[in-house]
């Protein structure tokens, strides 16, 4: 009885979406799915400065939320169709899996457990982050090294609580952790000098000493970063089509900004462009856009309606004092870079 | 015998008793003052109080930051004035900022009026709810009428409101929603719940409620919330998804009927057989004699349990922050995220606390009343 239940909830999702199939022609059920409903729906977290957090009007900022709205406009034409649907670390890949959202921009580290147990595929990193320190700069430390018998103030169940046991494990120096859950906590716990060291995300830290105002230089950012986590976007596997339209935003956002196309002067830009891959980019010849299934004007879309990756980055990033360092473009030596599009 | 006449000066009449019998005075010797460490905790205790209170008068508005400029070059607002107050002062300028956002959510800035109404209908409700002239049928057309209004108001999409998505809502509707539908839906079929765990005579009922409440009550709520916003959305077919605080919301009613149904029962249970055996020599029907009888009488014994279960899930609707609906707190939490006002934290949990203080006092206060109002019968 249940084995015929399940079937036929089987059956009866086949047939919507092969009807589905049938109506649209982009070849990807969530490209159609997307267009059907008007809007994507953009699973972030919601509460995170710098990435997803609502302004005091309540309207999503943040470099991932921004990231959101490139592909709603490349898709749709319009950045503004999109739903932010908030997830927490521990509804992420289920909200994915289930199809409650169709991609998810949340700040989510790309490992290959998660790719290859999860069901799901990065398509892009829209920031290189790792795990950093920042001490107290009255303990006169001045690199990672040199951290032996210190106190961490450090969050559980996170992946920096990991790497920094790792960290002082393989280095064989000793160290205190001291557990704190919540992030307000934490920083005042460090601010009042409960730890010697606090240690999250590179970006966080840098966020957070920038906000100190004029006592930023009691603290320092060490330039040791023991992690790599590359933060990005995640679709699920099996819909080739969409997860090339999510990476080819994220590329027409690089290479707009290799060419100095901003949101601003796109227009001006359109009207007079003769580099072949510029007039590409901007819909003017090939079918860029049809490859895809999606209009050509899709990377002018995108990037008139949120801008070039640069102007994502000193839109959301640049205010919290993170330097872009790696997250710049590859030819101003960071890790950035996008193929040809031709 | 020469007879002695006395003359008795007349005591002279007194307005009040002395001011060390009776009075502020004498009841501070009596019960404050009464021996030396009673002196002595009395003034400890008192100095403490007045330390605090003056602290607190002091942290709260004398030293407190009311607003903050605007930086021109950012256009955001400059918190310095605070972060030189940390510690001495509250901030309250971050709530003058966030207020809105808290209260609201991420519900559209230029739409919030609408919630603001919902609010203020939310409160009708309640106060009409509680005045025992409208205890009347006309009472349910009331919720039927003031609720279709909430959800338009919400949801908009008719008479020109623009169309607000479930998951654009936020704040203080969404707690009052989860907790007014919670409670409201949980209440008859606890009542349903309790009474069938009573049925002797229907096994198979019988079985099945105690089934219900145990497996229910054996796990906690946030077990329930998770396999409500986790596990559920997998047993469906892709694309096919009831709404996220749907799905909340009846695993709060699920649960909130469970321990409602027990505290039912023990009002059943605490009525005397007499009752039953009257009603049945009565001749009436089993439905007539639970709803003029039993019920009513039952009821009536298990208020302050009630009530303590109203006021406790209440504040446990706030647990849907774990599943990232933006309820009151989740609000308050994101509100403070924002890196401009990440140490003045307190501030906002101060002004969540005060809310939820308000509401579950006045439930309090009421079921006072309301307890006062019922036992005039058993007194008499």
């Amino acid at each position: 009885m249940m084995r015929m239940t399940v079937g036929a909830l089987f059956a009866g999702a086949f047939l919507s979406v092969a009807s589905v199939g049938a109506q649209a022609q982009s070849g990807s059920a969530t490209i159609d799915a997307i267009i059907k409903r008007g809007e994507v729906n953009c699973g972030t977290a919601g509460n995170s400065p710098m990435f997803s957090l609502p302004d005091s009007q309540g309207v999503m900022r943040g470099i991932d939320a921004d990231s959101c709205r490139a592909v709603a406009a490349a898709i749709l034409g319009d950045a503004r169709k999109v739903k932010f649907i908030p997830t927490t670390a521990q509804n992420r890949f289920t909200a994915l899996q289930s199809g409650e959202v169709d991609l998810l921009y949340r700040s989510t580290t790309w490992t290959l457990g998660r790719e290859g147990n999860l069901g799901a595929l990065f398509a892009s990193v829209n920031f290189y982050d790792g795990t950093g320190f920042l001490v107290q700069a009255k303990l006169g430390v001045k690199s990672a090294k040199e951290m032996d018998g210190v106190s961490v103030c450090v969050a559980p169940g996170t992946s920096t609580e990991l790497a920094v046991a790792d960290f002082f494990r393989m280095t064989k120096m000793k160290f205190t952790p001291i557990i704190i859950a919540d992030v307000n906590e934490i920083q005042n716990a460090y601010l009042a000098g409960r730890c010697d060291a606090y240690s999250t995300d590179a970006s966080g830290l840098a966020g957070f000493r920038f906000q100190q105002g004029d006592k930023a230089k009691d603290h320092i950012l060490l330039p040791d970063i023991i992690s790599k986590e590359p933060l990005g976007a995640m679709v699920r596997k099996g819909d080739d089509k969409f997860f090339d339209i999510v990476r080819w935003t994220y590329f027409a956002q690089l290479i707009a900004e290799e060419y100095g196309v901003t949101q601003a002067n796109i227009d001006d830009i359109a009207k007079s462009a003769t580099v072949p891959e510029l007039r590409r980019l901007l819909g003017l010849e090939g079918d860029m856009g049809k490859a895809l299934g999606v209009d050509n004007k899709w990377a002018y879309n995108a990037i008139k309606g949120v801008g070039n990756f640069g102007e994502m980055w000193n839109r959301n990033i640049t205010p919290y004092g993170v330097p872009r360092g790696i997250n710049n473009l590859w030819n101003a030596g960071g890790l950035h870079y996008a193929p040809p599009m031709r | 015998m020469s007879t002695t006449t006395t003359t008795h000066t007349p005591v002279p009449e007194r307005s009040q008793p002395p001011l060390l019998v009776a009075g502020p005075i004498a009841w501070m010797r009596a019960n404050l003052f009464s021996s030396v460490w009673s002196s002595l905790v009395t003034l400890a205790l008192a100095y403490f109080l007045i330390k605090f209170t003056v602290g607190l008068i002091d942290w709260a508005f004398l030293k407190s930051v009311w607003t903050v400029p605007t930086d021109p070059a950012t256009g955001k607002l400059n918190p310095d004035a605070c972060r030189q107050a940390k510690g001495e002062g509250a901030c309250w300028a971050v709530i003058w900022d966030k207020y809105r956002f808290i209260l609201f959510g991420r519900y559209p800035f230029d739409e919030q009026w609408r919630a603001a109404i919902v609010l203020v209908l939310f409160l009708g409700l309640f106060i009409v709810s509680a005045m025992r002239r409208f205890w009347r049928p006309v009472l349910a057309l009331i919720w039927v009428a003031v609720l279709t209004a909430i959800f338009t108001l919400m949801w908009g999409g008719v008479f020109g409101l623009r169309y607000v998505a479930q998951d654009e809502w936020g704040g203080l509707p969404i707690t009052l929603i989860l907790s007014t539908f919670g409670l409201a839906c949980a209440f008859p079929i606890a009542v349903l719940v309790a009474l069938g765990r009573r049925a002797t005579n229907l096994p198979a009922v019988k079985l099945i409620c105690v089934i219900y409440i145990e497996v229910i009550r054996g796990v906690p709520l946030i077990s329930l919330l998770f396999m409500a916003s986790v596990m559920f959305p997998l047993f469906m077919p892709v694309g096919l998804n009831p709404d996220k605080l749907l799905r909340a919301q009846i695993a709060i009613i699920l649960f909130a009927a469970v321990y409602l149904a027990e505290v039912i029962r023990g009002g059943l249970q605490a009525l005397p057989k007499g009752q039953y055996e009257a009603a049945d020599a009565l001749g009436l029907s089993y439905w007539k004699k639970m709803g003029l009888i039993i019920l009513p009488q039952a009821l009536r014994l298990v208020i302050p349990p009630l009530v303590n279960t109203f006021i406790g899930f209440f504040k446990d609707t706030s647990l849907v922050l774990i599943i990232g609906i933006f309820d009151l707190l989740t609000s308050g939490k994101v509100a403070v995220a924002d890196p401009i006002w990440q140490a003045f934290s307190t501030e906002v949990y101060i002004m969540l606390g005060l809310i939820y203080f308000c509401f579950c006092f006045s439930m309090a206060r009421y079921s006072q009343s309301l307890e006062r109002e019922f036992s005039k019968s058993v007194r008499r």
